[in-house]
C-alpha cells in the first residue's frame, strides 16, 4: 500500500477487495458506519471502472460493483482525513471484520 | 420514445396513460404538482423516509431475534440506503427540478436504481434489484399513505402495466377503466393470456423489463396486432396509431354483423364453431358473437375465488353457462387442476415440475371425493339442457376407465338420493398428450367425442414451456409435429365415427383455419372473441381450396416454412385484415 500526501490535496490509498463475496450489503454497511464517524470528506474510487462515488453512501457504494480483487482508491480530505484513510483501508484488508455484528 | 415486442395475447390497439403496478398494487395517483405544493410534497417524503426507517428497524430486531445477525444485516442495508443524503438529494432534486410529486419522484429514482442493478455482471450484485424494490414499494406505500388507490377505482381509461399477473388479478379487469395490458412476463398461453384474451382489449406479453422503463401517468400503446408497445411515444406515432386503432374498430364492427350467418365455405360445407369459456356469462358473449354452442367450458376457474366451490355453487354455475348457450351444445371440462391453474401454494404441495406433475385428470382421480361432487354437479346441470362433459389430461386408457366409473359412481348416488339428472350425458375426452394421441384407435373405441387440446398437446409434443417466455419461439403450432399428430387424431377419429373438434388457442387464430378445415375438422372451439373473423374467413373460402392448403402445408420440413405457407394462403383471401 502506497501513501500518496501533496498540500492542500486530498489524501488517496490503494486497498483491494479481499472478502469473497466483494462489496456487498453487509461490507458496505461497516464500510459506511466507518465512513460517517470522520468529518472529512470521504470518495471511493474504482480503477476497473474508473467511477468515483460518495465513500458516506450506502447506495452509491453498492453501485460500484466492487467484486472480489477489485482495486478501489480510497480519497480523504479534511481535517481527519489521515486518520479516516487508515482506519478505512485497514477495514476493507481486514475483509470488513465480517465476524463482528454490525453496531 | 420507446418500442419494446413480447407476444400480442388480445389484438388491437389501445392508447392511454400508464398504471404500473407492483406486487402490492400501488399505484401512483398523480405526476406533477403545483409549486405551491412542492415544501409539502417533500414533507411528506421526509415523514415517509422516517417512518420507513422506523419500520425496518423494528423488523430488524425481530429477525435479528429469530434468525440471527446475518439475515438481519441486509436490513441495514435498506436503512442505510433510506438515510443516504444522496438519496435524498436525488429525490427531492426531481421534485423541485420538474415538479414531480414526491411519489413519482420516489419511483423515477428507485426505478433509475432498479435498471443500474439490474446491468450488474456479477449475480450476486445484480440481485440487490429486488432489494431496491423493497425499498421502493416501502417508501411508495408510506409516501401514499391512504391516498394509495387500486385499479378499481380509476377515473380515466389507463393500460396496465405491471411485471406479471396473477389470474385472479386478471379476473378482475373486466370491472375496470383498464382498456390494455403490458406485461414483462408471459407466453401466449400461459392462463393469464386466455383470460385477457376472453376480457378483448389489446395486450402484450413477454416484454421483459417494460415494467422498470414505465413510470404511472407515461403515454403507452399497447398494438396487440404487431406484437408491440410503444411507451412515451412522439406526436407522429401517436397520430399513427390513433388512425390503426380507428380502422381496427371499423373492421371488428364489420365482423360482428356476421353474426346472423353460419360459418359455411363458398362450396357449402358447414363448420360449427363455439366459444372457449371460464365464466358462466361468457356463454351470452359467445353466443352474441355468433357460436353455435360452448365447446370447452373451463370449469377450474371456479377456484379463483377464496373458498373451493361447494355442490350447489358449482350447479349453479353449470346451469348459468347452460342458460347462456340458450339451448345450444355445452361441452363441460372437468377441473384442469394443478400446474398453472390455481397456485401451487393453495393447493398442492410445490412440485420441481408441475406441467409433468400431479395436474388435471390425475389430481381429479387421487381426490375422488371432490371430483364427484363436480360430477354431481355436472349431472344435475345436464337436464337443463344439451350438456357433454370431458376429461382432460388423458395418457391411459386406465384413466379414462376410471373417470367413467366415477361418473357411473356419481349416477348411482344421484339415483339413490332420488335426484334428478341428465341420464344421456355424452362422454368424451380432451386429446391433448402425445400417448393419447398415439393410442387414439383404442380411445376413441370408448368416448363418444374427442377434442383436441392443442395447447398442452403442442407443450408436450414439442417439450416446450407455454408460460415460459425464455423458449417461446420453439412454441409453435406450425411445428411439422403438430401438424402430423393433428392430421392422425381427426383420421382416426373421422374412421372410428367419433366426433372430432379442437379447441385450443390454434383454433382462433385466422393463420391456421383454411389448415384446420382442410384436415377435415368440422367443429372448432374458440376464445369467443375470435369467432367473427374466423367466420369471415370461412366463408370466404372454398373446402376444396382448404383441402388443397392442408395438403401442401404438411409436406414441409420446418414450421418457418408452414408459418409462411399459411400467411400468404390466409392473406390472398383476406387481403385487408391484420394477420
Amino acid at each position: 500500500m502506497k501513501v500518496v500526501t501533496r498540500p492542500n490535496e486530498p489524501i488517496a490509498r490503494e486497498v483491494t477487495i479481499r472478502n469473497k463475496e466483494g462489496l456487498h450489503t453487509r461490507p458496505v454497511m461497516k464500510f459506511v458506519d466507518l465512513a460517517q464517524t470522520f468529518t472529512a470528506e470521504i470518495k471511493v474510487r474504482s480503477l476497473e471502472t474508473s467511477e468515483t462515488v460518495n465513500g458516506k453512501s450506502a447506495m452509491e457504494l453498492m453501485l460500484l460493483c466492487a467484486t472480489h480483487g477489485t482495486v478501489l482508491e480510497v480519497q480523504a480530505s479534511g481535517a481527519d482525513a489521515a486518520d479516516a484513510i487508515d482506519a478505512l483501508a485497514a477495514l476493507v484488508h481486514e475483509q470488513f471484520r465480517l465476524d463482528r455484528p454490525n453496531a | 420514445m420507446q418500442i419494446l415486442t413480447g407476444t400480442a395475447v388480445s389484438p388491437g390497439i389501445a392508447i392511454a396513460e400508464a398504471v404500473v403496478l407492483d406486487a402490492e398494487e400501488l399505484r401512483i395517483p398523480r405526476r406533477m404538482v403545483t409549486k405551491e405544493e412542492i415544501g409539502p410534497e417533500i414533507d411528506e417524503l421526509d415523514s415517509a423516509l422516517a417512518t420507513s426507517i422506523e419500520e425496518i428497524g423494528a423488523q430488524h430486531e425481530d429477525v435479528k431475534h429469530r434468525l440471527g445477525h446475518d439475515a438481519a444485516d441486509v436490513f441495514n442495508w435498506h436503512i442505510g440506503v433510506l438515510k443516504d443524503p444522496i438519496l435524498r438529494k436525488d429525490i427531492v432534486g426531481l421534485m423541485e427540478g420538474r415538479q414531480y410529486s414526491a411519489a413519482y419522484a420516489v419511483s423515477t429514482v428507485m426505478r433509475g436504481l432498479q435498471r443500474r442493478f439490474m446491468q450488474m455482471k456479477d449475480p450476486l450484485l445484480a440481485e440487490r434489484m429486488r432489494d431496491v424494490q423493497d425499498i421502493e414499494r416501502r417508501l411508495l406505500r408510506n409516501v401514499l399513505g391512504k391516498s394509495a388507490e387500486d385499479i378499481s377505482h380509476l377515473s380515466q381509461e389507463a393500460i396496465l402495466v405491471a411485471h406479471d399477473l396473477t389470474t385472479s388479478q386478471t379476473a378482475r379487469l373486466s370491472s375496470t377503466k383498464i382498456v390494455g395490458v403490458a406485461l414483462d412476463v408471459g407466453g401466449a398461453t400461459s392462463h393469464t393470456a386466455i383470460l385477457l384474451r376472453s376480457w378483448g382489449k389489446p395486450a402484450v406479453l413477454g416484454l421483459k423489463n417494460l415494467s422498470t422503463h414505465v413510470s404511472g401517468g407515461d403515454t403507452v400503446i399497447v398494438d396487440g396486432l404487431n406484437h408491440m408497445v410503444v411507451a412515451g411515444p412522439d406526436e407522429a406515432t401517436l397520430e399513427d396509431y390513433r388512425s390503426k386503432r380507428a380502422s381496427f374498430v371499423k373492421l371488428i364492427d364489420a365482423l360482428d354483423e356476421l353474426r346472423e350467418f353460419p360459418a359455411e365455405t363458398a362450396d357449402g360445407v358447414r363448420v360449427e364453431l363455439h366459444g372457449n369459456i371460464e365464466y358462466p356469462f361468457e356463454a351470452g358473449v359467445s353466443r352474441q358473437k355468433g357460436a353455435d354452442g360452448i365447446g370447452l367450458y373451463r370449469t377450474e376457474f371456479l377456484f379463483l375465488g377464496d373458498d373451493d366451490p361447494d355442490e350447489e355453487e358449482q350447479y349453479e354455475a353449470y346451469c348459468k353457462a347452460i342458460a347462456g348457450a340458450e339451448g345450444k351444445q355445452v361441452t363441460i371440462r372437468t377441473f384442469d387442476l394443478g400446474a398453472d391453474k390455481v397456485t401451487q401454494k393453495k393447493h398442492f404441495e410445490p412440485e420441481r415440475n408441475p406441467m409433468l406433475g400431479n395436474r388435471s385428470i390425475r389430481y381429479s382421480l387421487q381426490h375422488l371425493e371432490m371430483f364427484k361432487v363436480q360430477l354431481r354437479a355436472i349431472l344435475r346441470a345436464a337436464r337443463t339442457g344439451n350438456v357433454r362433459v370431458m376429461f382432460p389430461l388423458l395418457t391411459t386408457l386406465m384413466e379414462l376407465r376410471q373417470a367413467k366409473m366415477t361418473l357411473l359412481d356419481a349416477m348411482e348416488d344421484l339415483d339413490e338420493a332420488g335426484i334428478r339428472y341428465g341420464k344421456d350425458i355424452d362422454i368424451g375426452m380432451m386429446m391433448e398428450t402425445p400417448a393419447a394421441a398415439s393410442q387414439c384407435k383404442e380411445f376413441a373405441r370408448e368416448v363418444k367425442f374427442v377434442s383436441i387440446g392443442t395447447n398442452d398437446l403442442i407443450q408436450y409434443l414439442l417439450a416446450t414451456d407455454r408460460g415460459n417466455e425464455r423458449v417461446s419461439r420453439y412454441y409453435t403450432a406450425s411445428h411439422p409435429a403438430v401438424l402430423r399428430t393433428i392430421r392422425d387424431v381427426v383420421r382416426t377419429c373421422v374412421k372410428g365415427g367419433v366426433d372430432c373438434s379442437l379447441c385450443g388457442e390454434m383454433a382462433g387464430e385466422p393463420v391456421y383455419t383454411l389448415l384446420l378445415i382442410g384436415l377435415g375438422l368440422r367443429k372448432l372451439s374458440m376464445a369467443p372473441n375470435n369467432i367473427p373473423e374466423i367466420k369471415k374467413l370461412i366463408r370466404s373460402c372454398s373446402m376444396k381450396k382448404a383441402e388443397r392448403v392442408a395438403k401442401r402445408a404438411l409436406t414441409f420440413e420446418t414450421d418457418a416454412q408452414v408459418t409462411n405457407y399459411l400467411r400468404a394462403e390466409t392473406k390472398k383471401l383476406l387481403p385487408d385484415d391484420p394477420i
